[in-house]
C-alpha cells in the first residue's frame, strides 16, 4: 500500500504516493529527477547521497522517503541561488576539490553544514566532518583547502553585511 | 609562444556542472520504459549449479523476464586481450550455467520494470548448489588439486620467466643474498561511482547504444560487438559522466554485453546499476601477488642482481588484462636503479575469487613496493643510510636512455635532483636527529624514504594488446569555437580541461572557446581511453600534432586571402599576420567553410585528425619521505609529515597534477594500512562492505608537502610524461618503510601490508611470531 507524502525541496513542494519501502534517495532521483544526489554504497558508509533534511546533512540513502513527510530538503541542485554558487561550491572550484565529481555533491553537503556550525574550522575539524564522506580522487587534501577558502569567503560576506 | 594556460592553475572547465549536480552519469540518463535488471549471483566460492528455479521469479509483479546461463548461448565469452605462451584459457561466460566460480558470479538475470521489483524477484530464483572445495591459496593452488578448472588439471595458468644478465653469476658474485617473502595484498578499487549499463536497442535502425560507466568506449564497443556477433558500426558506445575508475573500467564486463543482447531480445531500454556489494563481488581486483625477493649485494651498497619468484593470482578467470599485470611488474623491477641481472619468474594461479587486473598502477606499484623495500632490507642489512643506498645504485643523468635489465630503456631523469630536493624539503638531517631524540625518549618514530620510477604513457602499440596509440580531431568551427575530439575519455582527470589549455595556447583563443567531446564512439574518432597514465602523453599529443596540422593548413588558406607570400605568415595570438596585413583564425576559419576562395587544390573546411603513435614510454620519477609514529600502546600509526618530490615532465596544469598526486598517495596510503580483499578458506568473501573493507577518510591522511622536479620527455613534443599512478607507485613502500623504521629497534626488518594495529600493536607488546 502506498503512503502520501508532502515534501518541501529546494523550495518547492511535492505530493505524491511512495511505497513505504522508497528510500528517499530514489525518491529524489527516480520521482522528482534531481539526480544530483548519488547512490554510492546504500548503507549509509560512503556519503554520496548526502542532503539536507530540515537542517541536517543526513544520508539519503538510509531515510525513507515516507520518514521525510513534511520535511524541507535541500539537495545539490538547491545550493546555487539564482545561478549564484555557494561559497562552498566556489571553494570545490577553485581548489581543485573535485575529480569525479561522484561524491562531491555530498561533500558539498557536508561541508556546508560544518561551516553553519563552525564557521571557522581547524583543518581537523574539516576532516572531522567530512569523515562520513568517501573520496577516492582527491585525497582530500584539495577538499580541505575547499572548505576553508569557503569559510573565509562566508566570514567575509558576514563582516560585509 | 607564449603560454597563457599550458603550465598555470586553471580551474576546471568541467566542474560547474558537477558542483551543482548537474552532470549525468550512466543512472542519471533516464529513458522512457526502461527496465531494471537484477542479478542473482553466487553465493559460494566454488559450487556446482545442479538447478535454477525462475518459475516464481517468472510470475512475480513487473517481472518482464528472466535469463540464466541456458538462454544466452550465443553471446560470446568475456573478452581477455592479452595472451601469453602455453596460457590456459578458460572460456568465460557471461552467466554460469553448470558451476559458479567466485562469489558473485552471475548465474541469473532478472528484467522488471521497477528496480526494486527486480531486486524482489531476483530474491524469489531458487539455485541448487553443490559446494566444492575452494581453491583460495596461491601457494596451495599451484601445488595442486582441488582444481578451479577441472579440464586443465593444474591451476596454473600459465608460467613466465623474463629478465636479462647473468642471475646466478650475480649473487655467486655478491657478498650477500638478501632474502624476504612480500605479499602485495588483493585489494578493491572502488570508483565512487559502481559499474553501471544502459542499454537500448532500435530494432529498425538496428542500432544498439549501450551507455556504460567505462574507461575505453572504443575498446568496449570492439568487443561487445564480438561478443553480440554484430556489426560494430550498428553499435554505440557512450560513456557519459564516469564516477572514478582506477582500472576497474578498463575492461569489458558481462554485464555490458547482456544488458545490450537483453535490449534487443525486448526491444525496450534496460538499465543495471552495480550495487556497492556487487561491485565488491564481480568488478575486478588488484594486485594479489606473494613473491620471494632475493637480492644480491656488495658490502658498499652495490646491488648486483635481483630475483623476484612470485605467485600471480588471477581469480577465477581472466578479465580484459588479468595476465598481463605481472608482466609490468617484471618490466619495473629494476626501480630507478643500475642492477646488472634481474629475473623474474611468474607462477601464476587460478582462485576461487573475481579475477584481478589492472588496478591503479597495474603491476608497477607491485614492483616498486618490493624493489623499495628491497633498498631498505639493504640498508637495514649493511647498517647503511637507506638514502644512501639509493643514490649508491642510481644511473647518472647522462647515461639517459637508460636501458635496463628488464629491457626498458629509460626516457630521461635526474634521480639525483629530485632525491636532493626532497631531502632539502623534509630536512632530512634534521629529521634523523629528531629520530634519535625520539628514540632515546622510548617513542617509535620511523622515517621512510622511496625514490621511485615508474613507466607511463602506455604506450608504443608493439608493447600494448591492443594499439597504445591516441587519436584526436580538431576543428574549427565556421563561427569560431573550437572542437577538440579525443579518444582518450577521462573519468575524473579533467582532460576537458588540460586539453582546452593545450587547444587554447595553440590556437590563441580563449579556453571558453574550446569544447573538448569524449566518450561517444558515434561522435569521436576511433581512441584507446584513459588508463595508464596515458591521456595527456599520448592522447594530449595527439590533440597538439593534430593542431599544428590545422594551422598549417590555416596558415596557408590566411596567405591566400590575404593575397601574401606563405612564408612570410606568422602566427600569434590567435591572428595570421604578414607585413601590414592581419587575420583572426576565426575568419580563416569561415572562409574555410564558406569555400568561396580557397588555395587550388585545398579541401574546404578546417578540421585535422591525428593519430600519435609514441615511440617509447615514459618514466616519471620522484622521491617521496615520510615520517611516522606508532603508538607504542595502541599500535596506531600517525603521519606526521609527508613530502613528495615527483617529476613528471612538462606540467600542463599543476592544479590537476597536485589533485593526481595527492590522490593517489591516499590510495597508497589505503594499501600500506587499511585495505585488503579478503576470502575465506570456503572462498567466501569476508570483506564485502565499505564496513569491511576500509578506505581512507579525511581523518586518517596527513597533509602533503608536495614540489616538482621538471624533466622533459623527449618522446613526445609537449615533453610531458604522465602522473595519474605516480602517487600510488611512489608513496605505498614509503609509507610501509616508515613504520618498520619506527620498528627497527624492536628488531623489524618487514612486514606484510596492512599494517594494521593489531598486528604492530602484538609486535610492540611482544605478542605475536613476526615475520623478520
Amino acid at each position: 500500500m502506498k503512503v502520501p507524502i508532502q515534501v518541501t525541496v529546494n523550495g518547492k513542494t511535492h505530493a505524491h504516493e511512495v511505497e513505504p519501502r522508497v528510500l528517499l534517495v530514489h525518491y529524489l532521483r527516480d520521482v522528482l529527477n534531481l539526480t544530483g544526489t548519488h547512490i554510492g554504497c546504500e548503507t549509509s558508509l560512503c556519503g554520496a547521497c548526502t542532503v539536507m533534511l530540515d537542517g541536517q546533512a543526513v544520508k539519503s540513502c538510509t531515510v525513507l522517503a515516507a520518514q521525510a513527510n513534511g520535511a524541507h530538503i535541500t539537495t545539490i541542485e538547491g545550493f546555487a541561488v539564482n545561478g549564484r554558487l555557494h561559497p562552498v561550491q566556489e571553494g570545490f572550484w577553485e581548489r581543485h576539490g573535485l575529480q569525479c565529481g561522484y561524491c562531491t555533491p555530498g561533500m558539498i553537503v557536508a561541508s556546508a553544514q560544518l561551516l553553519e556550525r563552525n564557521p571557522d574550522p581547524t583543518e581537523a575539524e574539516i576532516r572531522m566532518a567530512i569523515e562520513g564522506n568517501l573520496c577516492r580522487c582527491t585525497g582530500y587534501q584539495h577538499i580541505v583547502e575547499a572548505v576553508q577558502y569557503a569559510a573565509r569567503r562566508m566570514k567575509g560576506a558576514a563582516a560585509a553585511d | 609562444m607564449a603560454t597563457k594556460y599550458v603550465g598555470n592553475r586553471v580551474k576546471r572547465t568541467e566542474d560547474p556542472r558537477l558542483i551543482q549536480g548537474l552532470g549525468h552519469y550512466v543512472d542519471d540518463i533516464k529513458l522512457p520504459d526502461t527496465l531494471h535488471v537484477a542479478f542473482v549471483r553466487s553465493i559460494y566460492g566454488h559450487a556446482r549449479i545442479t538447478g535454477v528455479d525462475a518459475s516464481a521469479a517468472a510470475k512475480a509483479p513487473g517481472v518482464v523476464a528472466v535469463y540464466t546461463g541456458k538462454d544466452i548461448g550465443k553471446i560470446g565469452g568475456v573478452p581477455c586481450a592479452s595472451d601469453l605462451p602455453e596460457m590456459k584459457k578458460p572460456e568465460f561466460l557471461v552467466l554460469a550455467s553448470n558451476k559458479a566460480l567466485f562469489v558473485g558470479h552471475a548465474i541469473a538475470a532478472v528484467v522488471a520494470t521497477d528496480r526494486y521489483l527486480a531486486k524482489d524477484a531476483a530474491d524469489m530464483i531458487q539455485v541448487d548448489y553443490e559446494e566444492l572445495p575452494a581453491v583460495t591459496e596461491e601457494v596451495k593452488a599451484a601445488a595442486g588439486a582441488p582444481y578451479v578448472h577441472e579440464q586443465f588439471g593444474t591451476n596454473i595458468a600459465y608460467k613466465l620467466t623474463a629478465g636479462e644478465g647473468d642471475i646466478a653469476a650475480a649473487f655467486r658474485s655478491s657478498d650477500k643474498v638478501i632474502k624476504q617473502r612480500i605479499l602485495n595484498q588483493r585489494l578493491a578499487p572502488i570508483a565512487m561511482e559502481p559499474r553501471g549499463v544502459l542499454a537500448r536497442y532500435y530494432p529498425g535502425e538496428q542500432e544498439l547504444t549501450l551507455w556504460s560507466s567505462t574507461q575505453i568506449p572504443h575498446l568496449m564497443r570492439t568487443q561487445v560487438a564480438l561478443m553480440l556477433g554484430m556489426p560494430e558500426n550498428r553499435l554505440r558506445v557512450i560513456t557519459p559522466e564516469v564516477g572514478g575508475g582506477f582500472g576497474s573500467k578498463l575492461n569489458v564486463y558481462a554485464e555490458e554485453a547482456l544488458l545490450g543482447w537483453i535490449s534487443m531480445q525486448l526491444g525496450q531500454p534496460v538499465k543495471w546499476i552495480e550495487s556497492r556489494r556487487e561491485n565488491f563481488q564481480s568488478t575486478i581486483h588488484g594486485r594479489a601477488q606473494l613473491g620471494d625477493l632475493e637480492i644480491g649485494i656488495r658490502k658498499d651498497g652495490t646491488v648486483t642482481g635481483l630475483r623476484y619468484n612470485v605467485f600471480a593470482d588471477m581469480g577465477a578467470y581472466y578479465q580484459l588484462l588479468t595476465p598481463a599485470i605481472p608482466t609490468l611488474t617484471g618490466l619495473m623491477l629494476s626501480g630507478s636503479y643500475k642492477i646488472p641481472a634481474i629475473q623474474i619468474n611468474v607462477t601464476a594461479v587460478f582462485t576461487n575469487k573475481m579475477s584481478t587486473d589492472a588496478y591503479r598502477g597495474a603491476g608497477r606499484p607491485e614492483a616498486t613496493y618490493v624493489v623499495e623495500r628491497a633498498m631498505d632490507l639493504v640498508a637495514a642489512e649493511l647498517g647503511m643510510d637507506p638514502v644512501e643506498v639509493r643514490r649508491k645504485n642510481f644511473p647518472a643523468p647522462n647515461e639517459f636512455p637508460f636501458k635496463t635489465a628488464t629491457g626498458l630503456f629509460y626516457d630521461s631523469g635526474d634521480y639525483v635532483l629530485a632525491l636532493e630536493k626532497a631531502l632539502k624539503n623534509a630536512d632530512y638531517k634534521k629529521l634523523g636527529e629528531e629520530q634519535k631524540k625520539a628514540r632515546a625518549a622510548g617513542r617509535l618514530v620511523g622515517i621512510g624514504v622511496s625514490t621511485y620510477v615508474e613507466i607511463c604513457a602506455l604506450g608504443p602499440s608493439a608493447a600494448l594488446p591492443a594499439g597504445g596509440w591516441e587519436s584526436a580531431t580538431v576543428r574549427i568551427e565556421p563561427t569560431g569555437t573550437v572542437t577538440v575530439l579525443t579518444g582518450a575519455s577521462p573519468h575524473g582527470q579533467g582532460q576537458e580541461t588540460s586539453f582546452a589549455q593545450i587547444a587554447g595556447d595553440e590556437l590563441g583563443v580563449s579556453i571558453e572557446a574550446v569544447t573538448v567531446i569524449h566518450g561517444d564512439t558515434s561522435i569521436v574518432q576511433y581512441g584507446i581511453g584513459t588508463f595508464g597514465s596515458r591521456a595527456t602523453a599520448v592522447g594530449g599529443t595527439a590533440v597538439f600534432v593534430a593542431l599544428q596540422r590545422l594551422k598549417e593548413k590555416a596558415s596557408k588558406l590566411a596567405a591566400h586571402l590575404m593575397g601574401v607570400d606563405p612564408a612570410t605568415v606568422k602566427f600569434a595570438d590567435g591572428r595570421f599576420t604578414s607585413g601590414a596585413k592581419s587575420m583572426a583564425i576565426q575568419e580563416v576559419a569561415l572562409h574555410a567553410h564558406l569555400a568561396k576562395s580557397l588555395p587550388e587544390g585545398m579541401e574546404p573546411g578546417l578540421s585535422a585528425t591525428y593519430f600519435f603513435e609514441p615511440k617509447n614510454f615514459t618514466f616519471p620519477f620522484g622521491t617521496h619521505i615520510c615520517i611516522a609514529e606508532v603508538d607504542k600502546d595502541t599500535g596506531e600509526i600517525t603521519l606526521q609529515r609527508y613530502i613528495a618530490v615527483d617529476d613528471c615532465g612538462r606540467v600542463i596544469n599543476p592544479l590537476l597534477v597536485d589533485g593526481q598526486v595527492q590522490g593517489g598517495i591516499v590510495q597508497a596510503l589505503g594499501q600500506a594500512f587499511y585495505e585488503h580483499v579478503v576470502y575465506d578458506e570456503n572462498g567466501q568473501l569476508l570483506t564485502g562492505t565499505l564496513m569491511d573493507y576500509a578506505l581512507p577518510r579525511a581523518t586518517n591522511c596527513p597533509w602533503m608537502e608536495l614540489d616538482r622536479t621538471e624533466t622533459p620527455s623527449p618522446v613526445n613534443p609537449l615533453g610531458v610524461k604522465g602522473v595519474g599512478e605516480a602517487g600510488t607507485i611512489g608513496a605505498t613502500p614509503c609509507l610501509v618503510n616508515a613504520v618498520i623504521d619506527a620498528l627497527a629497534p624492536l628488531g623489524v626488518r618487514h612486514l606484510d601490508m596492512p599494517l594494521k594495529p593489531e598486528t604492530l600493536w602484538r609486535i610492540i607488546s611482544g605478542n605475536s611470531a613476526r615475520s623478520a
